[in-house]
């Protein structure tokens, strides 16, 4: 009986995981399908673009300061094994631009800008805000949805590519101040070895990760239910889920790219 | 001579969640210019009925006609062309929270209709003039309003679009005695004034019978009388007596649990 009861959980928790993947693809076919009918929402894809990307900047910035500022930390102390503190500039060049820029302006940009479209449209589900919607022939998936997947698609590259230059930065002030780099032979390094397919693909992979944002936040608020309860698990949810799915997409994006 | 379609035609309607089956065969007509309420008690499926004719909800069985055309699954452009001859006011308003209240108003005007910022705003402030509301409401946010104010930012919403069906959905639930008769006769007034067909729900009777031209009882998923507002009282039946006179006692058993 135990076997059975075991295979029968089994079975359950697989048919809810493809009930949940189903529901998900549909929810994306039906917010790109519809984008391509007028009315376009260009002042709500504005709006967006400047919630996801302006106002994350403080938080994006100090992030990727402090991951560079480590990483010259760390790379001098490894380096230096080898007696090849020298390098420095190369490493945080390198792993800025390919891992560390996009990887931590997603997983902030999920923290901040998931939860806050999670919460956001799950708080309009539960008072039939997205009914009033309807009622107003208005499509939710264009007016909510689409919008927001275009920002993030297209805002999380531009704030990487900041991100790249600050968490550069960060490195440049530590080897600098701790590590008496010269200023002008660091700067020269950095801009010799740094490969302008590294930026382009780490921007491309943050664009993915900007779609799973996104994403995660629209479709866990859309399907929030349950009251104020069933929006803070919504907002939960779409956190956590982005945050797993851009680690498992950084890797096969990157073995995709850079192999 | 052939008689013109009822504005509204449902037949044999049926609609369950899971094993609870909340619509069970509903038949209901309502005419053109007609004001019609449906009472019935809590969880009787009168919300549900409104969303199937809206399409927020798709009916398992049944059959609804607006001026004689099927509307049960309607494609979604079709719809969108439907929804644009009605006006709906939600219980809770549903005002959407980031927007402010003039905006509120010509939402539909300006997504739905394509009419520009400013001229829609013209036509908000008159309709929020007609349910009593001054231009210094209009440039609040709907945070700031008490609930009599949002309800009636919501009719002004509602009657934008000057449409030719308005549901109201339990208008006078939340409020003081004083402001559910002001807004009852806000909605006489709108739907007088507009010559439009109406169809409320709501368990108060004292607004049923100030809006209604004719009630329909919903009881376990059907509509089991229906009739002109005079003759409510004289109805032989004793469910609907039950409920309008608000009694404990009767054959409508209410799921309580003892102490």
């Amino acid at each position: 009986m135990a076997i059975l009861d075991a295979l029968a959980l089994l079975g359950r928790t697989f048919l809810k995981f493809l009930e949940a993947t189903g529901r998900l693809a549909l929810f994306v076919g039906r917010a790109l399908s519809r984008a391509w009918r007028p009315p376009f929402y260009f002042r709500a894809v504005g709006q967006q673009m400047i919630d996801i990307g302006y106002y994350s900047l403080p938080i994006v910035g100090l992030t990727a300061i402090f991951a560079g500022m480590v990483l010259a930390l760390q790379s001098n102390i490894g380096l230096a094994r080898f007696e090849a503190e020298s390098q420095i500039p190369e490493i945080i060049a390198f792993s800025i631009t390919r891992e560390l820029g996009p990887v931590l302006a997603g997983l902030m940009v999920a923290g901040r800008i998931g939860a806050s479209m999670a919460a956001e449209i799950g708080t309009m589900r539960v008072t039939e805000q997205i009914d009033a919607l309807v009622t107003l022939a208005t499509d939710p998936f264009k007016y909510l949805v689409f919008p927001r997947l275009l920002a993030g698609i297209v805002t999380l590259p531009l704030l990487v590519l900041v991100a790249d230059v600050i968490g550069i930065f960060g490195g440049f002030v530590v080897s600098v101040q701790s590590f008496e780099f010269n200023p002008a032979n660091f700067i020269s390094k950095v801009w010799d070895y740094l490969v302008i397919d590294d930026v382009i693909d780490g921007m491309v992979k943050s664009s993915v990760f900007g779609f799973i944002v996104t994403l995660m936040g629209c479709y866990q608020g859309f399907y929030s239910r349950g009251g104020a309860e069933g929006v803070g698990r919504a907002t939960t949810n779409a956190v956590v889920t982005a945050s797993i799915l851009i680690l498992v997409a950084d890797y096969f994006l990157s073995a995709l790219m850079f192999n | 001579m052939t008689s013109a379609p009822p504005k509204i035609q449902i037949r044999n309607l049926h609609k369950a969640f899971g094993s609870n089956r909340v619509l069970q065969g509903l038949d209901l007509d309502i005419e053109v210019g007609e004001s019609v309420v449906i009472i019935g008690g809590s969880g009787t499926g009168k919300s549900v009925l409104l969303k199937c004719i809206l399409g927020l909800l798709t009916p398992d069985q049944g059959s609804i006609k607006v001026d004689g055309v099927e509307v049960v699954r309607m494609k979604e452009n079709e719809r969108e062309e439907l929804l644009r001859q009605f006006g709906m006011l939600f219980q809770g308003g549903a005002l959407f929270d980031s927007l402010r209240v003039w905006e509120n108003v010509a939402f539909g005007l300006i997504q739905a209709h394509g009419m520009a910022r400013k001229e829609a705003k013209k036509v908000a402030l008159e309709k929020l003039a007609s349910v009593g509301l001054d231009a210094r409401v209009a440039e609040l946010n709907p945070a700031e309003l008490s609930g009599g104010m949002k309800k009636r930012v919501g009719l002004a919403r509602a009657i934008a679009g000057s449409p030719n069906i308005i549901f109201f959905d339990e208008p006078t639930t939340g409020l003081d005695p004083i402001m559910g008769s002001i807004i009852d006769r806000l909605i006489v007034h709108c739907v007088k004034e507009l010559q439009v067909t109406a169809l409320s729900i709501t368990h108060d009777m004292a607004s049923a019978r100030r809006i209604a031209d004719r009630m329909a009882m919903l009881y376990e998923g059907k509509i089991i009388w229906d009739g002109p507002v005079a003759d409510i009282d004289k109805a032989d039946n004793p469910y609907v007596d039950q409920f309008i006179r608000g009694k404990a006692e009767g054959p409508i058993k209410m799921q309580v649990r003892q102490p």
